[in-house]
C-alpha cells in the first residue's frame, strides 16, 4: 500500500469520529499555540530591548568612579567617589588611539523654575559632544559650544518633556528659567527619545559641564564619562587604553569602574532568552498533554476497531500497513493540532501585544520548532498504540466483537 | 497439485498455565485446482482450525502446508499477509465487512493492499461487483444493504484480487434460505468458471453444492468422498 492510501485511510478514520478528533486536536493545538506565544512574545521583548541597547550606541564605555574610601576604609557605594575629573576626560581622548570622543557628565536633582512653574528635575553639566555620543539631536535651537563651556554660559538646552511641562505650547528658545535659582537661558530643545532602557533623555536639562560644576554644584569631580569609540570594533581597545591611563592617573583600579555597551547588550540578550527558553519549556508541558491525549484516544481507537484490523489483515494487510495507518492517523491528528496552534499562537500574541503593547516577533524559527515538534509528538505518542494494532492477531481480531 | 496438507498438527496453549488444547491431530488433504470442496463437522471438530491454516491467518504447529508448491508454513507474517492478499480470498459468516465503507469501497479493500493504482482498482471492483449481480448497488454501505447483498459484497471483495482459492467460512450461516441459496449459487458458477472454492459448513443441505465432501471430528480428517 503506498504512503497516499495510508494517508487517506487515516483521514477517513479521523473523519469517523469528528467530535473526538477535534477535542484530541484541541490539546496539541493548545501545547503549540502556547509554545508560540511565549516564543513570540519572548522573542518580542528581547528585540525590543536589544534595539534600546543598541540606541544608545554599542560603541560606547561608560566610565563611573569606583567606591568611596580606600581597600581598608568603610567603603562607600559604587559610583560616590570624587575621583574623576573633566581633565581625566579630556586625556582620554587626546592620549588614547581608538577613543574618538568623550562625553563627561555631573548630574544633580535640583528645582527648576520657569513663569508660575515649579519642578524637580535632573540638571546635567556636560561638553558639546554630548550629541555624538549620546546620539540625540536637538530639535530647536543649538546645543551650547566649547566657547560657552570655555565661559561657564549660562544657557540650557531642555529635555523634550521638561520643555513641554515649562513651556506647554510657546516656544522655549530665549526664555529664562531658574535651576536652583540662578537664571539661565534656554538655548534649544532636544528631540524627544522616550524611554531608553536606564537612560531617559526628555526629562533631564543640559547645561555646560564648567556652569554645572562651577556655579550650580560646587565641585570639580563628574559622575560619569561617555566614551565613543572610533570604531565599533575599537570598543575592547578604547576599554583597555581607558583602563590603563586612568589606573595611572589614580593608581588604583578600585577608584573607576568601565561599562562596556557592547557586553551589557550581550548580557541583556542572553537575559531575553532565557526567560524565552523558560517560558516555552513550560508551553511545552501542555504539548506533552496533548500528546498523552492524542495516546489516549489511539488506544482507544485501536481497541474498537479490533474487527477492521482483523478484516484489513485478512485481505492481506501487512503489520507494517496497519501500522503506518494507524502512527499517519497520530501524525495527522497532531500536525493539524501543529498548523491550528500555530495561528491561533499569532492570533494569541498579537493580542497579548495590542492589549498590553509588548512587541511581538513570530520568527520562522518558532514556528519550525514548533510544527516539528507537534509532529514528534504524534510520532511518539502514535508509535505505542500502533504498534498494537499492528501486533494483532487476525484470527483474535476477527472474533473480536 | 494447488493445496498439500501433510500430517499438520496445531495445538493452542490457553491460559498461563500453558494448557495444550490440540485442535489439529495430523491432518493430510490434497486439493487440487478447480476442487468444490466441503469441509463439515461439528463444533469443535477442528474444521475453522483447517480453515485458518489453509487461509494463511495461521500457522501448524507440525507439520508442513505447501500452497502452490511453496512451503508456507515457515513464511513470516509479511509473506503470509502477501499470500492472503494475492492466493486466497475469504467469505465469512458475519460478511465482515467496513461498516463506514461503501460496498465498491469495501471490494476494493484487497487490491489496495496489492498496490493497484486507483482507475485500475475501480474498475476491477465494478467488474467483481457485476459477477455477483450488485452492479447497482455499489454506492450503498453495509447498513443499506440485505444480509443476502453485504454476503454478495463480501464474496465479490474474495473475487476482486483473482485469487486461486475462496475459503468461506459458514457463508451461508446468518442468512435466510433463499439468501443462502443464491449464495450458493454464486459459488456454483465460480467454481463453474474454474475457481477452487473451499467451504466450511455444518450443515448437509449446503453442502450438497459442493462435489468433495470432508468430514471432520476432534482434529482429524474421518470421511473424504466425492460426488
Amino acid at each position: 500500500m503506498n504512503f497516499w492510501e495510508s494517508v487517506k485511510v487515516a483521514l477517513s478514520g479521523i473523519a469517523a469520529n469528528k467530535l473526538r478528533s477535534l477535542l484530541t486536536v484541541l490539546g496539541v493545538i493548545i501545547g503549540v499555540g502556547a509554545v508560540i506565544a511565549m516564543l513570540s512574545l519572548g522573542e518580542g521583548a528581547r528585540v525590543q530591548i536589544s534595539e534600546r541597547i543598541a540606541g544608545l550606541g554599542t560603541d560606547l564605555l561608560i566610565i563611573r568612579p569606583g567606591r568611596f574610601g580606600l581597600p581598608g576604609a568603610a567603603a562607600g557605594a559604587r559610583g560616590s567617589a570624587d575621583v574623576l575629573t573633566f581633565e581625566h576626560a579630556r586625556a582620554l581622548v587626546q592620549n588614547t588611539s581608538s577613543i574618538i570622543r568623550v562625553a563627561p557628565e555631573v548630574s544633580r536633582t535640583v528645582t527648576i523654575s520657569a513663569g508660575g512653574t515649579n519642578l524637580r528635575e535632573t540638571v546635567v553639566g556636560t561638553t558639546p559632544d554630548f550629541t555624538e555620543v549620546r546620539r540625540t539631536s536637538v530639535a530647536y535651537g543649538r546645543f551650547f559650544d566649547n566657547e560657552e563651556i570655555e565661559r561657564a554660559s549660562r544657557v540650557a538646552v531642555l529635555g523634550s518633556g521638561v520643555a513641554n511641562e515649562l513651556f506647554t505650547n510657546a516656544s522655549p528658545l530665549g526664555q529664562m528659567i531658574r535651576i536652583d535659582g540662578r537664571s539661565f537661558t534656554v538655548i534649544g530643545v532636544l528631540a524627544e527619545r522616550g524611554q531608553r532602557g536606564m537612560f531617559n533623555t526628555d526629562d533631564n536639562i543640559y547645561v555646560p559641564l564648567t556652569t554645572a560644576q562651577q556655579r550650580l554644584f560646587g565641585t570639580k569631580y563628574l559622575g560619569t564619562i561617555y566614551v565613543q569609540a572610533r570604531e565599533n570594533n575599537l570598543v575592547r581597545q578604547a576599554e583597555d587604553e581607558a583602563s590603563a591611563l586612568l589606573l595611572v592617573e589614580l593608581g588604583n583600579t578600585e577608584l573607576f569602574f568601565i561599562q562596556n555597551m557592547g557586553e551589557i547588550l550581550a548580557t541583556a540578550e542572553e537575559t531575553a532568552k532565557t526567560f524565552t527558553f523558560l517560558l516555552a519549556g513550560i508551553a511545552a508541558i501542555s504539548l506533552l498533554v496533548g500528546g498523552i491525549g492524542i495516546m489516549n484516544i489511539m488506544l482507544v481507537s485501536v481497541t474498537e476497531r479490533t474487527r477492521e484490523i482483523g478484516i484489513r489483515k485478512a485481505v492481506g494487510a501487512s503489520g507494517k500497513d496497519i501500522l503506518f495507518q494507524f502512527i499517519i492517523e497520530a501524525v495527522v491528528l497532531s500536525a493539524t493540532g501543529g498548523i491550528l496552534g500555530i495561528l491561533s499562537g499569532v492570533v494569541i500574541s498579537r493580542l497579548a501585544s495590542s492589549f498590553s503593547g509588548w512587541p511581538v516577533v513570530v520568527s520562522m524559527t518558532s514556528i519550525v520548532f514548533a510544527i516539528s515538534l507537534s509532529l514528534a509528538v504524534g510520532l511518539f505518542f502514535g508509535i505505542w498504540p500502533a504498534s498494537r494494532a499492528a501486533k494483532m492477531d487476525p484470527i483474535e481480531a476477527l472474533r473480536y466483537e | 497439485m494447488l493445496i498439500q496438507l501433510q500430517d499438520v498438527v496445531k495445538i493452542y496453549n490457553l491460559g498461563a498455565h500453558f494448557i495444550e488444547v490440540p485442535a489439529l491431530q495430523g491432518v493430510s488433504l490434497n486439493i487440487e485446482r478447480g476442487e468444490f470442496v466441503a469441509i463439515m463437522g461439528p463444533s469443535g471438530s477442528g474444521k475453522s482450525t483447517l480453515m485458518n491454516i489453509i487461509g494463511c491467518l495461521d500457522r501448524p504447529t507440525k507439520g508442513s502446508y505447501f500452497l502452490e508448491n511453496t512451503d508456507v508454513s515457515r513464511l513470516s507474517d509479511r509473506e503470509l499477509a502477501k499470500i492472503r492478499n494475492r492466493q486466497i480470498g475469504f467469505v465469512f459468516q458475519t460478511f465482515n465487512l467496513l461498516p463506514r465503507e461503501t460496498a465498491l469501497q469495501n471490494v476494493e479493500l484487497p487490491i489496495i493492499y496489492a498496490g493497484i493504482k486507483a482507475s485500475a482498482r475501480k474498475e476491477k471492483a465494478n467488474q467483481a461487483l457485476g459477477q455477483v449481480g450488485l452492479a447497482e448497488r455499489e454506492a450503498h454501505k453495509p447498513n443499506e444493504l440485505s444480509g443476502g447483498q453485504r454476503q454478495k459484497v463480501a464474496i465479490a471483495r474474495a473475487l476482486v484480487n483473482s485469487p486461486s482459492i475462496i475459503l468461506a467460512d459458514e457463508p451461508t450461516g446468518n442468512l435466510d434460505t433463499t439468501s443462502g441459496k443464491e449464495i450458493m449459487q454464486i459459488f456454483g458458477e465460480l467454481n463453474k468458471e474454474g475457481r477452487t472454492i473451499i467451504l466450511v459448513t455444518h450443515e448437509a443441505e449446503i453442502a450438497t453444492y459442493a462435489k468433495r465432501f470432508i468430514k471432520m471430528r476432534d482434529g482429524k480428517i474421518v470421511e473424504d468422498s466425492s460426488k
